[in-house]
């Protein structure tokens, strides 16, 4: 069967109704300009569990659930499924750990940099910026024969523990289960992971954008990673589109407030937006997808994407427990305080940058196409 | 049958457009590349495309292989 949505016409489309749905699940009562983020979901997942404790970002978002189980389902039924694993899985773990930290201190993933630009926070520009210098330093890589290795076809438990995995924490938020008196499932009572949607609603959207960016390859990194390595356009148009959807969604809610300054969950900390980011999308690259990627990946039976995922969830507890992650801009007593990382969240990007390139540098193969 | 045989299964994303790529700009005019997904059959098409080759497609068990001619 032709697949639509792997189109031209059908990437635009995907992009399109992604940055919709992002939009009225903003109105919805997900936080603003995060709509959806994978970074800062599996971070409020991360809270919820109980593996870290600031208690203003735990939330077990279904959002990342049913993106994985969407992906599982369409993928099963179209006949894409396959359980595979096997490449470099420890290295692909660090890679999650130190892309979520990069993620945590700009405060998105690559759809988060995109909401919040379409809301009008500037500062995701220089996020954008660095998310693409990661991306090119990664290209650099691939095009010497960065590899971490073939992945191989698996038994059946392979691929669908993670779905599984997943799905146990959709019914830990329905049935908001309490393990202990005062300790987890976490539910924020203020704060970024005091808002959110309705479950059913959370469920349903988390579904539609697994189907949709399965069937699409829906994938912002790619998108960067594909023109500056072969000018393939194709990704960005999806992307593109998901950007201007968001941006017509906002002004006609009302949303749009350009600037710098005061923006929702966000920090006007230039230099550590651009290398934050610029740690995320080097390692996204070396990875081969952006976290939204492999929750898709994952749902479609690659074990190795679902290690990535952990790594992230690993790095958003690393994030807040070693404080980490940036700080968002505040106003105390009406004096404005710039946020961003403290020393060791800035010495966090340093080292994932260090980590990414000796990968980047010893991980390779000679590339061979003469027989 | 072609010349050379490239084997990009179980390789991540981008790796088999990066070895298309690398066989085209090494002057290979006509070769094979076996990948594993139908996530890797399309980007190594539309690389294909792109580079105005022309290809075929055929299935063989789980796997596919692109026949690439210039």
């Amino acid at each position: 069967m032709k697949n639509i949505l792997s189109s031209r016409v059908g990437i635009i489309i995907a992009g399109s109704v992604i940055g919709i749905i992002a939009v009225l699940l903003q109105a919805a009562g997900n936080p603003p300009n995060m709509g959806i983020c994978v970074a800062c979901f599996e971070r409020d997942i991360a809270g919820a569990l109980g593996l870290h404790r600031a208690d203003v970002v735990q939330y077990l978002r279904p959002e990342i659930p049913a993106i994985v189980l969407g992906s599982f389902i369409i993928s099963f039924i179209m006949k894409e499924y396959k359980p595979r694993a096997g490449s470099s899985t420890l290295i692909r773990f660090f890679l999650g750990v130190f892309a979520m930290i990069g993620a945590l201190v700009f405060l998105g993933c690559p759809w988060r940099a995109l909401l919040r630009l379409a809301g009008g926070d500037m500062n995701s520009l220089l996020g954008l910026l660095g998310l693409i210098c990661g991306i090119a330093v990664g290209v650099l890589f691939l095009n010497k024969g960065y590899s971490l290795g073939r992945s191989h076809g698996n038994r059946s438990a392979s691929g669908w523990v993670f779905p599984a995995f997943m799905l146990v924490l959709i019914l830990f938020n329905a049935f908001e289960v309490t393990f202990s008196e005062g300790g987890p499932i976490f539910f924020s009572a203020k704060g970024p992971g005091s808002m959110h949607a309705n479950l059913w609603i959370s469920l349903a959207a988390g579904l539609a954008f697994g189907v949709i960016a399965q069937r699409s390859r829906f994938c912002t990194m790619g998108s960067i990673r594909d023109i500056i390595l072969a000018r393939d356009f194709h990704l960005m148009s999806g992307v593109a589109a998901l950007l201007v959807t968001a941006f017509i969604g906002n002004l006609i809610l009302g949303k749009f407030n350009p600037g710098f300054t005061g923006q929702p969950v966000a920090h006007s900390n230039h230099i550590w937006n651009f290398l934050g980011m610029t740690l995320a999308g080097l390692a996204f690259a070396l990875a081969g997808g952006c976290p939204g990627r492999q929750l898709i990946l994952s749902g479609e039976g690659d074990a190795d994407a679902g290690v990535f995922v952990l790594g992230m969830i690993t790095g958003a507890a690393f994030a807040h427990n070693l404080s980490l992650a940036g700080k968002p801009d505040s106003v105390i007593e009406t004096v404005y305080t710039v946020g961003g990382p403290g020393f060791y969240g800035q010495a966090a990007v340093i080292a994932g940058i260090i980590f990414c390139l000796i990968i980047g540098f010893t991980m390779r193969e000679k590339l061979m196409v003469k027989a | 049958m072609s010349e050379h045989t490239i084997d990009a299964r179980g390789l991540s994303c981008p790796q088999p457009v990066v070895l298309v790529r690398k066989a085209i700009s090494e002057g290979l005019t006509s070769f094979e590349i076996m990948v594993g997904s139908e996530v890797a059959r399309e980007n190594v098409l539309r690389t294909l495309k792109n580079s105005g080759m022309k290809a075929d497609v055929r299935n063989v068990g789980d796997d596919f292989i692109i026949n690439a001619v210039k």
